[in-house]
Formats: C-alpha cells, structure tokens, sequence
C-alpha cells in the first residue's frame, strides 16, 4: 500500500503494539482533546468483534499447539483521504479500537507522528513498563527457589 | 501522496446490508428474470457496477476463490476485494467458485460444473451488463416463473443462447448467472429456458 513505503515498519509496529496493549481509558483520556481529532476520516471497516487462535510451544521451543481462542477486535480506517490506520487488540472495546487505528494512520504522516509520539505513545509506554515493572516486582516477592540434591542415581 | 481514497470502505453496517444483499440474491435465483434493486448504498472500485461490490461483499470469503474478468481487473479491485472479503483470486476459470465478468459470458464449460453427486459445486457467474429491462426479445420459461417471463439484456451476442443450451445439457450440473447493471440484478439459474 502506498503508505507502508514511506513508513518504518518496525517503527510502525512498536506504536501498534504499545496502543493496542495500552489501557482504554487512558489512551481515550490522551486522545481526546488532540487537535488531530479535527482532520475528516472515515471507516474503512467499521470495529468488529472476532476470535483469534492462540498457539503456544510448550517450554517455548515444543510442539506448538492450541492454546484456546482469544476474543480480538480489529478496526480500519482512512483519515484525510490519504492515511490508512489500522488496529487489532484483545478484548471487545469498539472505541479502543477505533482511536488505535485513527492513531496509527496519523503517526505514519510526518507532520504529525513526533508530536503524536511525544504526547500519546510515550506516556502509554512509560504506564505499560511502570505496570509490568510492579507486577513483577510482586511475583519477585514471593519467589520461591526449589532446590534438588543430586542423588546420583544415574 | 495522490489525494484519493487508498481502499474504499466496505458495508456501512456490514450484518444487515448482508442479509439484505442476500435476501436480494434469494429472491432474484427463486424468481428468474424479474428485476431486483439493491438499497444499499457502497462506493464500489472504479470497474465493478455497485450491485457486483454489493454481491461480492456479500457472496465471496477465503473459501471462494474468485475469477475476475481480465478487462475488470486493477490494483483497485483486488485490493478492495482481498480485504474485505478475502478471497483468493483463481488461476484458472475452472478453480472459481464466483466469477465476475464483462458482459454476457462466453466459454460456459471452461467453469467449474459440479458434478452430479455435488451439482452445487459449479460456479457462480456474476455478469455484468450496460442495460437490464423487464421486457424485451428473450423468453424465459422454467421454476419460479409462471408461464413465462421476459428480458431484456444489452448487450447480447446471438451466441449466447446457444452457450445457455450447452449449460442446459449439462443438467443437474452447470453454472447459474447473476446478471448485474448498475444496482439492479436478475438471476438466470441454470434450471432456466431461454428462446428469443
């Protein structure tokens, strides 16, 4: 498509990732009051709900196998005529959905994407890292280390 | 960057302009050679007619590989047709389960037929034309139409009739015909006679 020569894709894909694992309402709190909210857009496809199949490796490097499904909402929009966004996350959150895909349309324009970037997806990042920061500073505190005597049976 | 639209959007309501997509397809197949109007309003790809967007959005998925009419084809259309929709395009015209094509179609056999445990497995051809009238030179007769029924199509090659008794003979097998111009359609399924 014509935007993704001009976009760095692993750029791309890491504000993807961060506004499709950030909070709803903390990213509809930044997103609000943006002034990019003015520029015309419209549904390519409108959010819709759907399931996706996990797959897992057991011990991350098994067979891979089924893990269960998962419920996944994906949105796609075109803003300004010109932009497309397009945004898949967990859950059934139609709005989330929608402002991650308007998001990501505008962050591929140059205009927009060091403001947006600055204003939106470090704040969400930096609340995503504090939170898996804390989370695994709790499992640290009840970490349990099993130690096994070799009885050399073999 | 060109200030146009990169990929058109699909179904507003994607559910209830399906259903009643369908409903449309249902009644035109049960009643040949009636005229029906599609109400939902889509902005369909430069070269499909906004009945064929309608039908394609509502017929075709990743099961239903899709032959499309060489004169048809552009960037645009796949593109629309792949991301909603889906599908994938067939190499050849017997891989097709739908086929949209340009006018009325010549080479009946060359699509897939069915066979006759699974007559259901013959494809679909959505033909589209420049003018549909409810009255005109071509006589129908058969299910679904009470003593007979008339048609106009144009354009119409003279050849085509003698293709539609080719489709005839094949009975139960053969391909079924939605015709499409502009937003109205008329269903010609294969179970259908037609004279001039």
């Amino acid at each position: 498509m014509l935007s993704d020569a001009t976009v760095d894709v692993s750029a791309r894909r890491d504000w993807m990732s961060v506004l499709a694992k950030a909070k709803a309402p903390s990213l509809l709190e930044l997103w609000r009051d943006r002034p990019e909210q003015r520029l015309p857009w419209h549904f390519i496809r409108r959010p819709e709900v759907g399931l996706t199949m996990l797959r897992g490796r057991a011990g991350g490097d098994g067979q891979r196998f089924n893990l269960g499904e998962a419920t996944v909402t994906r949105c796609s929009v075109e803003v300004d005529r010109r932009l497309m966004g397009h945004a898949y996350l967990l859950g059934r959150d139609l709005q989330h959905a929608e402002a991650a895909a308007r998001l990501d349309a505008l962050l591929q324009d140059p205009d927009y994407q060091a403001e947006l970037l600055r204003a939106v997806i470090e704040p969400l990042r930096h609340a995503q890292a504090e939170e898996r920061a804390l989370a695994s500073r709790k499992a640290a505190a009840t970490t349990v280390d099993f130690f096994t005597l070799v009885r050399g049976e073999d | 960057m060109e200030a146009t639209s990169l990929l058109r959007p699909g179904f507003a309501d994607p559910v209830m302009h399906a259903q009643e997509t369908f409903r449309m397809v249902l009644d035109a197949m049960s009643r040949p050679g009636s005229l029906h109007a599609s109400t939902v309003s889509l902005e369909p790809p430069r070269s499909l007619h906004p009945a064929t967007a309608a039908l394609c959005l509502t017929l075709l998925d990743h099961e239903t590989p899709l032959w499309l009419d060489p004169s048809l084809e552009s960037d645009e259309v796949w593109t629309f047709l792949r991301f909603h929709c889906g599908c994938p395009l067939a190499e050849e015209r017997s891989a097709a389960a739908f086929a949209v094509l340009d006018g009325a179609p010549c080479g009946l056999a060359s699509f897939a037929q069915g066979t006759p445990e699974y007559p259901d497995t013959s494809a679909t051809l959505i033909c589209q034309v420049e003018g549909l009238r409810e009255h005109g030179p071509l006589i129908l007769r058969g299910p679904g139409i009470r003593d007979r029924a008339s048609l106009g199509l144009s354009p119409f090659p003279a050849t085509f009739l003698e293709e539609w008794e080719g489709n005839q003979a094949r009975f139960p097998r053969g391909v079924d015909i939605i015709w499409v111009s502009g937003k109205t359609i008329v269903g010609l399924p294969r179970t259908t006679r037609l004279e001039m």
